[in-house]
């Protein structure tokens, strides 16, 4: 047998800008999406919704659908009342969990809520079969819309068995507030919304789920960022051994957090297969995804802040009230804690209190969205610190740099307990102040406003909280796991527990595992999102992809060098710990003998002269729990004119200076802050759910829900500073989520600035042409 | 998103679509699709039977005749955009085209379709009101002719009757000294205008000598803005004109109001992007 020989690689790839190798079969389509999957005798599922935001439910007649050709069966809530309910990860004692069934049984609590699944042998007979089933709904007045009536005593409960609507509270507090209160020269209060966002990822939810009842082995392929704790939940849910379940997430064409959640629909279509024993098929539809994959943000912060008059921030208060909708999804609840922990932001002040309170209401379910409460956090407390130097006068910038621990006082106690862990704020700060021209640019909108023209500057200087996470602080586990697995040819795959969903990281997992073998990174291949492939892993979210699972591959990597050093060192004779590895070859200065990485491969699994107490084969599976958390941080400014007579928005330059610490693949970080840029962007200008009072979603298409395009975007001047993670060995911080934290409060306040000369002090997201022509509108006329 | 079941026909000859459509009562006519495919994936629209005119030879072409552009109802928003023949003849059609949807919308959808579906927020119509254009229409009794504003009778509402199909559009040739523009704001989701404001205005010796305003977005119907047009001619071609006249963009109309703008507002919209247009216009007519 012959190795497959290729030339050793001395140079590196880890810091360079390698384009992405999933690229060519995404854009040549040639992915294997979820709605790609073809099984034979495969059924197609479609869900009834419900119309109204609040009903009973008096009767369901599902005979008209049945009669229909091709329609195979007909499930409601009743029918699958064996399936377990959709699962909620909070816990915190106060938290109220209502009953979550799979589909609405009773009572429907909000317009979308699925009612009826309808099994036909196409997808065209299934959505048909829909409009012949008839629901008999007793509509309740009062739908509770508005998270902040929803509290009054006399709102309706949106669940009658708890006596309000409070889903639960959280409080945490620290320093002393009120004395820094007492002692303030300065107290400042603002009002900061954050409405709903509709995740949108290109690809919608979809489920293909399908029973070998020989093997009884229920195999789910699903568009999901978490394969494996979703196949323990489905256990769970449909009471079957964890290890008869294989969950797949093939292509996945992004999730922004939204397909970190275990839906309804996925044990929906399990079930179905094992009763049916025919493979099932549910793809959502826009208008689905739009309506009731769980919404971001959903936020209504009320927020002081206390400082002296020389600009040193001192105490915050805060209260969040967090819309919940009608029923908690995975994390729903733990997702606003997030915000409360990011309270402080970049700044030193001690004392804070801090007060969240959960809602339940008439409309879909929140959870994470990419940012998922730090966006909504940095949010806050970025308008709040504009705000307060504009009341004492002072400049945006100065107080910022004023207010931030220096670069010798990490790791960093904040104020919520979070240890921050390296860092310079001022110096990324003061590299997008020089690049932008700070100076120069206030005379020049100096000269600017003498013309009538509404110039302004906003500044974000933005701190994360990423790389999720260690395991005390996540509800199922914040390690991750890699396996690495040398073949006889030399040739490597690498299990990860992650599952990549549009990140890139069989790019910089094979940027890394081409280093530390010294091989091509085409001789790597990264296998992910399959439970039947890959050892128990968490998946891919909160930007932990390469801190917490690279790391993971890191040390598979090394320990299977370490193994390969032994096989060389046996192979020239010498002790392995005389055995150098370099650039793919094996050498030492004992012996003028070299050995190639494939030498090693073939001989691993040959065994033709193993050395003495080893085992055959070259592969390791390791696992990396971290410690903490890590903190990227950066500043971004934005510098935009609002059109006096239009009130339209125009940026004129934007800048991003971020840290993520080390950087793999320059490349890939650069995208990852433009798409999150542009996912600031939208709520900052256009975006953002809008329902009425009576709970129905008004802009549910692409046509009134606006995503920005391409033509929307500023060119983005990006640059780094790169303070490596103490917290692993690769000393990567995560950066899936920087873009859309920095740039919201950019823009926002930037806006403000502009229309400072009118005398507004805060505009509500999102700042359409119209809302802030009525702001001039107003401003002029008192 | 998926339509309820259709018949679909996709004919080879003009006769062959306008037999279809009178044998099949529940008919509709699919031309690029970019207004009717939503509809019936939305299922707001369920037509029995469509009649795909894509396969109709003779209803691609922009061609000059005795002074005027006559344009095939399957032509393109992007074959109108990219036409050397148009640029240079009829300046403001093209200009519109380029402005509508991105770059998908342009290559598929067509001037005979958008016509004929009479969004209250399409591009066109600003221009084909500014440009008093007509529209060629072929039925079971024959062709007939109407000006763009009779045939846009209301908010998705035309003349065409259902056995009817618009052939083709005919716009002037530009005068020489005519100077055109097109402005709007944009809704960002739909790419549809908030407001669309097109100008023709011809300038002789500083004064106004030919004015045509066409606006769409701000009512439910497409309009030429006459009392716009009479506060322009004849007077001089400045600045105070220009915006005096403007402030009548929205006279006389109902504006709409919606999620992206109110009637007030959207009535301020039409005067500003009407006066931009016309100092656009203006100084290209110099």
């Amino acid at each position: 047998m012959a190795t497959t020989t290729t030339k050793p690689q001395a140079k590196t790839y880890v810091g360079q800008r390698i384009r992405r190798q999933e690229d060519p079969r995404l854009i040549t389509g040639t992915a294997t999406y979820v709605d790609d999957i073809q099984r034979p005798g495969m059924l197609y599922a479609a869900v009834l919704r419900s119309p109204y935001a609040a009903a009973n439910i008096k009767s369901i007649s599902t005979a008209g659908a049945m009669e229909m050709p091709g329609v195979k069966a007909v499930y409601t809530g009743k029918d699958v009342s064996s399936v377990g309910p959709v699962p909620c990860a909070g816990s915190m004692p106060t938290l109220r969990v209502p009953h979550h069934t799979i589909l609405a049984t009773d009572r429907v609590y909000y317009v979308g809520h699925p009612v009826v699944a309808v099994v036909a042998s196409d997808r065209y007979v299934a959505q048909d079969a829909l409009e012949s089933i008839e629901v008999d709904y007793d509509p309740l007045d009062d739908v509770v819309a508005d998270p902040e009536k929803a509290l009054e005593k006399d709102s309706r409960k949106v669940h009658p068995e708890y006596d309000d609507n409070v889903a639960f509270t959280f409080h945490l507090d620290g320093g002393d507030v009120e004395k820094a209160f007492a002692e303030a020269d300065t107290v400042v209060k603002l009002r900061v919304a954050a409405p709903r966002l509709a995740p949108s990822p290109i690809e919608t939810r979809g489920v293909v789920a399908e029973y070998d009842e020989g093997a009884k082995e229920l195999t789910i392929y699903s568009s999901t960022q978490i394969p494996h704790l979703l196949r323990t939940q489905l256990a769970l849910q449909l009471n079957l051994p964890e290890h008869h379940l294989r969950v797949i997430a093939p292509e996945v064409g992004g999730g922004f957090g939204s397909k970190c959640n275990v839906w309804a629909e996925e044990a929906l279509a399990g079930y179905i297969a094992i009763q049916l024993k025919q493979p099932i098929k549910w793809i959502e539809n826009r208008r689905e995804s739009i309506l009731v994959v769980a919404h971001g943000r959903g936020h209504l912060d009320d927020v002081e802040l206390a400082a002296k008059k020389d600009g040193t921030l001192t105490g915050l208060k805060l209260r969040i009230l967090q819309d919940i909708g009608g029923h908690h999804q995975l994390l729903t609840p733990i997702i606003p804690t997030l915000s409360v922990l990011m309270l402080p932001g970049l700044y030193k002040f001690k004392s804070f209190t801090a007060d969240l309170i959960g809602v339940f209401t008439n409309l879909a379910p929140t959870d994470l969205y990419r940012g998922a409460g730090r966006p909504e956090a940095t949010y806050v407390i970025e308008r709040i610190v504009d705000r307060m130097a504009d009341e004492l006068g002072m400049d945006p910038a100065e107080i910022r740099l004023k207010n931030f621990p220096g670069p010798d006082e990490f790791p960093f106690e904040t104020a919520t307990g979070l240890s921050y862990d390296s860092g310079d704020y001022a110096k990324a700060f003061n590299i997008a102040l020089e690049k932008v021209g700070y100076q120069d640019f206030l005379k020049k909108q100096q000269e600017a406003r003498k013309q009538g023209r509404l110039l302004g500057i906003g500044f974000c200087t933005y701190g994360e909280l990423c790389a999720f996470g260690p395991s005390p602080a996540l509800p199922a586990g914040g390690w991750e796991s890699a396996t690495v697995t040398v073949e006889a040819t030399g040739k490597v795959a690498v299990m990860t527990g992650t599952s990549p969903h549009g990140q890139g990281a069989e790019t910089t997992f094979s940027q890394i595992a081409a280093d530390a073998l010294g091989i091509p990174m085409d001789d790597i291949v990264v296998v992910h999102g399959d439970t039947a492939k890959v050892q128990h892993g968490i998946g891919t979210f909160g930007s932990r992809n390469t801190a917490i699972g690279g790391t993971a591959v890191h040390l598979a990597l090394q320990e299977v060098v370490g193994k390969a050093k032994t096989y060389a060192g046996h192979m020239m004779e010498v002790d392995a710990a005389d055995v150098a590895f370099e650039g793919g070859v094996f050498s030492s200065a004992k012996t003028d003998k070299t050995v190639s990485f494939q030498d090693v491969a073939l001989e691993a699994h040959l065994c033709k002269n193993l050395p003495p107490d080893t085992e055959p084969g070259l592969s390791a599976t390791r696992f990396f729990e971290p410690a903490n958390f890590a903190f990227p941080f950066g500043a971004h400014i934005a510098v935009v004119e609002v059109d006096r007579e239009t009130g339209e928005i125009q940026i004129l330059r934007y800048l991003a200076v971020d840290d993520c610490g080390k950087v793999i693949n320059p490349l890939m970080v650069d995208g990852q802050i433009h798409g999150g840029v542009a996912q600031g962007l939208g709520p900052a200008l256009m975006e953002g759910v809008i329902y009425d009072e009576d709970g129905q979603l008004l802009n549910g298409t692409f046509m009134d829900y606006p995503i920005p395009k391409a033509q929307h975007m500023p060119w983005i001047e990006s640059e780094r500073t790169e303070t490596p993670a103490p917290g692993n060995p690769l000393g990567v911080k995560g950066v899936g989520e920087a873009g859309t934290i920095g740039s919201l409060p950019a823009f926002v306040n930037g806006v403000v600035d502009a229309l400072s000369p009118l005398g507004v002090q805060h505009i509500d997201i999102p700042m359409t042409p119209q809302k802030v022509w009525n702001l001039i509108q107003e401003r002029s006329q008192s | 998103m998926i339509p309820a079941s259709f018949d679909y026909s996709a004919p080879e000859t003009l006769s062959e679509a306008l037999k279809l459509l009178s044998e099949n009562p529940d008919s509709k006519v699919l031309a690029g699709g970019q207004s009717l495919i939503p509809l019936l994936k939305f299922r707001l629209a369920a037509p029995a039977h469509l009649v795909d005119l894509g396969g109709v030879p003779d209803l691609h072409f922009i061609a000059e005749s005795d002074g005027m552009i006559r344009i095939g109802a399957m032509t393109t928003h992007h074959q109108i955009e990219e036409s050397d023949l148009l640029a240079e003849k009829c300046p403001l059609l093209a200009q519109t085209a380029a402005s509508i949807g991105d770059v998908q919308v342009r290559n598929c959808g067509t001037i005979g379709g958008s016509v004929a579906h009479a969004d209250p927020a399409a591009d066109y119509p600003a221009a084909l009101q500014a440009l008093e254009a007509k529209v060629k229409i072929a039925g079971p009794g024959g062709e007939r002719e109407l000006g763009i504003d009779e045939f846009i009778v209301d908010a998705l509402t035309t003349a065409l009757e259902a056995s009817e199909v618009v052939t083709e559009i005919q716009v002037p040739v530009e005068a020489d000294g005519v100077g055109v523009s097109y402005r709007t704001i944009i809704q960002p989701a739909s790419g549809f205008p908030i407001v669309g404001a097109a100008a023709r205005i011809g300038v002789s010796d500083g004064k106004i000598s030919f004015a045509r305003v066409g606006m769409t977005g701000v009512a439910a119907k497409s309009y030429r803005a006459t009392a716009v047009e009479a506060a322009l001619e004849g007077k001089a071609a400045d600045a105070e004109t220009l915006a005096v006249a403007s402030r009548l963009a929205a006279e006389g109309v109902e504006a709409l109001s919606d999620l992206n703008a109110s009637s007030e507002y959207r009535s301020h919209l039409a005067s500003v992007q009407l006066r931009r247009a016309l100092e656009e216009a203006a100084e290209r007519a110099r």
